[in-house]
C-alpha cells in the first residue's frame, strides 16, 4: 500500500518536474505504438473487410486461423523478429535489431490479427445490412471494401484501440528486439520492466500510472473525434 | 452500345427452397415499355419473382435472357427493396452513391443528386443523416437513388405498403413521371386501387404461377383465370 501511494506520489513529482529523459521515453512509446497501430490497421481492416465479403474454400479455417493468432504469445513474436533481424539471420543485412523499427515490426505482427478480427466482425454485421443494396449496384468487389470501410469506420476505430491497448501494455517482444537501450529503444514497459528489476518500486510504478494515464488520454481523444464525425454524417 | 436491354425473356423458370417450389415454371417474356405490375396475395411469389428478374435469385432451371448480355443488363436496371437500404451516410450521399458507382465525376454526381432531393422535397434534409427520415421520405429517398442513373428498367417490390396517402401519392407521381421518360417499370403491388391506377400491363402471380399476365383493361375488366376473379371480387385466397 505504502508503494502504491509513493508511486502516485513520485509519478505526480515526475509529470510536473517534465523531466527530458522521461518526456523522451514516454514519446518513444507512443511513436512505436501509434506507427504499429496504424500500419497493422492499414493490412488487418481492408483484410477483415475481404474476408467478409469473401466466400473461398478455406474461409472458416482462415477465420479460425486468425482467431488463433490474436493469442500469440508476444514473447514468441519477439524471438522470431529477433532472429530474422539478427546479424546471420535473412534480414540481417537491414540493420534493423535494436532499433525502434524492429520493434514496431514486432508490435505490428503482434496487433495486426487482432485489429483484423474485431474489423472482420464489425464488416460482417454491416455487410449483412448493405448486401443486395450493393450486389442490385453491381458493385465490384474493391468498391464493396471501401464503401464497407467508410461506413463502418466507428466500429473500425474501436479494433484500432484494442490494438492500441494490446501494443501500448506490451512489453515481452519489444524489449526482445529492442534490447531496452537507454535513449534509443527504451519505452514506458520495458523501463517499467528494468526499475522493477533494480527495485525502484516507486519509480516504476510512477511510470506505469503515465503509462495508465497516456492509454485512457489517448482513447478519450479518439472517442471525442468519433463523436464529432457522428452528429455531422451517421 | 444497346439501344435496349428489353425484351426480357424468361422460359420456364423454376426456383425452389427447402425442397419447396416457390416460383414456376413459369414462361413469360417483359417488352415493352411502360408500367407493369405484379399481383397476388401475400406469399404468392411476387418478391421472388422480382428478385429473379434482376438477377437476385438464380433460377435452379430455366432460363433468363435479356437482349444483350446479362453484364451489359445488368448497369441498366435498379431495383427498390420493400424495406429500403439506405447507406450509414447522409442524405446526399445516398443519392451520391449509384452515381460515383456508375463514374460519374463529383460535382456533376452532387448537382445532380441535389436536382432529384428538389424534386422529392428533401433538398432541405441533403446533409441529415438519412436514418432519421420518416418511412415514407425513405422510401421516396430509395426510389430517387434509383432512377438518378437514369436506368432502362426498374424494379420497385411494394414501394407504397405501409406508407399514408400523402406519400403513397408522391411516390406514383414520380413513377409516373419515371414512365414518361421511357423507363420501363416493373412493380409489386397488393393494393388493387394503385394497379389501377398505374397499370398498363397486369401479371397475376398465386402460388408461385403466372396465372394471367395481359392489358391492364382486359384483366380488370374480364380476368380469365377463376383465381384472379376470385382476387380481384376480393375473396379470400390461400
Ligand atoms: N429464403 C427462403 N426460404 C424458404 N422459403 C422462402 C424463402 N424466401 C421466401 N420463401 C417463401 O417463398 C414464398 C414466396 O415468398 P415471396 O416471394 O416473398 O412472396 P410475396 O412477395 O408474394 O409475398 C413464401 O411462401 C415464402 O415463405
Ligand atoms: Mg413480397
Amino acid at each position: 500500500m505504502n508503494d502504491i501511494l509513493e508511486g502516485m506520489f513520485s509519478a505526480f513529482h515526475l509529470i510536473i518536474s517534465l523531466d527530458k529523459d522521461l518526456l523522451e521515453i514516454i514519446l518513444l512509446s507512443l511513436k512505436v505504438t501509434l506507427s504499429a497501430v496504424l500500419i497493422a490497421s492499414l493490412i488487418a481492416m481492408p483484410f477483415g473487410a475481404w474476408l467478409a465479403v469473401s466466400r473461398f474454400r478455406f474461409r472458416r479455417m482462415t477465420i479460425a486461423i486468425l482467431n488463433a493468432l490474436m493469442g500469440l504469445p508476444p514473447v514468441v513474436v519477439g524471438l522470431i523478429v529477433y532472429i530474422l533481424l539478427s546479424r546471420s539471420g535473412p534480414l540481417g543485412v537491414l540493420n534493423l535489431l535494436f532499433t525502434p523499427t524492429a520493434m514496431i515490426i514486432a508490435q505490428v505482427i503482434i496487433i495486426t490479427p487482432l485489429i483484423a478480427s474485431i474489423s472482420h466482425q464489425a464488416i460482417r454485421d454491416l455487410w449483412a445490412e448493405y448486401h443486395d443494396l450493393l450486389i442490385s449496384l453491381n458493385a465490384s468487389k474493391t468498391q464493396r471494401i471501401f464503401t464497407l470501410i467508410k461506413d463502418g469506420k466507428r466500429s473500425l476505430l474501436t479494433a484500432s484501440l484494442a490494438g492500441f491497448g494490446r501494443a501500448i501494455g506490451e512489453v515481452g517482444a519489444i524489449m526482445i528486439v529492442g534490447g531496452n537501450v537507454d535513449q534509443l529503444t527504451r519505452t514506458l514497459t520495458t523501463a517499467i520492466a528494468l526499475e522493477t528489476g533494480k527495485g525502484d518500486f516507486a519509480f516504476a510504478l510512477a511510470l506505469g500510472f503515465i503509462l495508465i494515464a497516456l492509454a485512457i488520454l489517448v482513447n478519450l481523444a479518439i472517442h471525442s473525434i468519433s463523436k464529432t464525425e457522428r452528429a455531422s454524417t451517421w | 452500345m444497346v439501344e435496349t436491354i428489353l425484351p426480357l425473356k424468361v422460359e420456364n423458370a423454376h426456383i425452389s427452397k427447402r425442397g419447396k417450389t416457390i416460383i414456376g415454371p413459369v414462361t413469360f417474356d417483359i417488352t415493352k415499355q411502360g408500367f407493369t405490375t405484379i399481383i397476388g396475395p401475400n406469399g404468392s411469389g411476387k418478391t421472388t419473382l422480382l428478385k429473379m428478374m434482376h438477377g437476385l435469385e438464380r433460377p435452379k432451371e430455366g432460363t433468363l435472357n435479356w437482349n444483350c448480355d446479362l453484364e451489359l443488363a445488368r448497369l441498366h436496371q435498379a431495383y427498390v427493396f420493400q424495406t429500403p437500404i439506405l447507406l450509414r451516410r447522409s442524405v446526399i450521399e445516398n443519392m451520391i452513391y449509384p452515381l460515383r458507382l456508375k463514374g460519374m465525376k463529383h460535382q456533376q454526381a452532387f448537382a445532380k443528386a441535389k436536382e432529384w432531393l428538389e424534386q422529392i422535397n428533401l433538398l432541405e434534409a441533403s446533409d441529415l443523416s438519412a436514418k432519421i427520415l420518416s418511412g415514407g421520405e425513405k422510401q421516396k429517398l430509395a426510389i430517387a437513388r434509383a432512377l438518378a442513373p437514369n436506368p432502362e428498367v426498374v424494379f420497385l417490390d411494394e414501394p407504397t405498403t405501409n406508407l399514408d396517402g400523402t406519400s403513397t401519392r408522391e411516390i406514383e407521381t414520380l413513377l409516373k413521371k419515371a414512365i414518361q421518360t421511357k423507363t420501363k417499370i416493373i412493380m409489386t403491388t397488393h393494393d388493387m386501387g394503385q394497379a389501377k391506377r398505374l397499370s398498363d400491363e397486369v401479371m397475376f402471380v398465386y402460388r408461385g404461377k403466372i396465372h394471367e399476365f395481359s392489358a391492364a383493361s382486359s384483366f380488370f375488366n374480364k380476368p380469365d383465370s377463376v383465381e384472379a376473379k376470385a382476387f380481384l371480387k376480393g375473396d379470400i385466397l390461400e
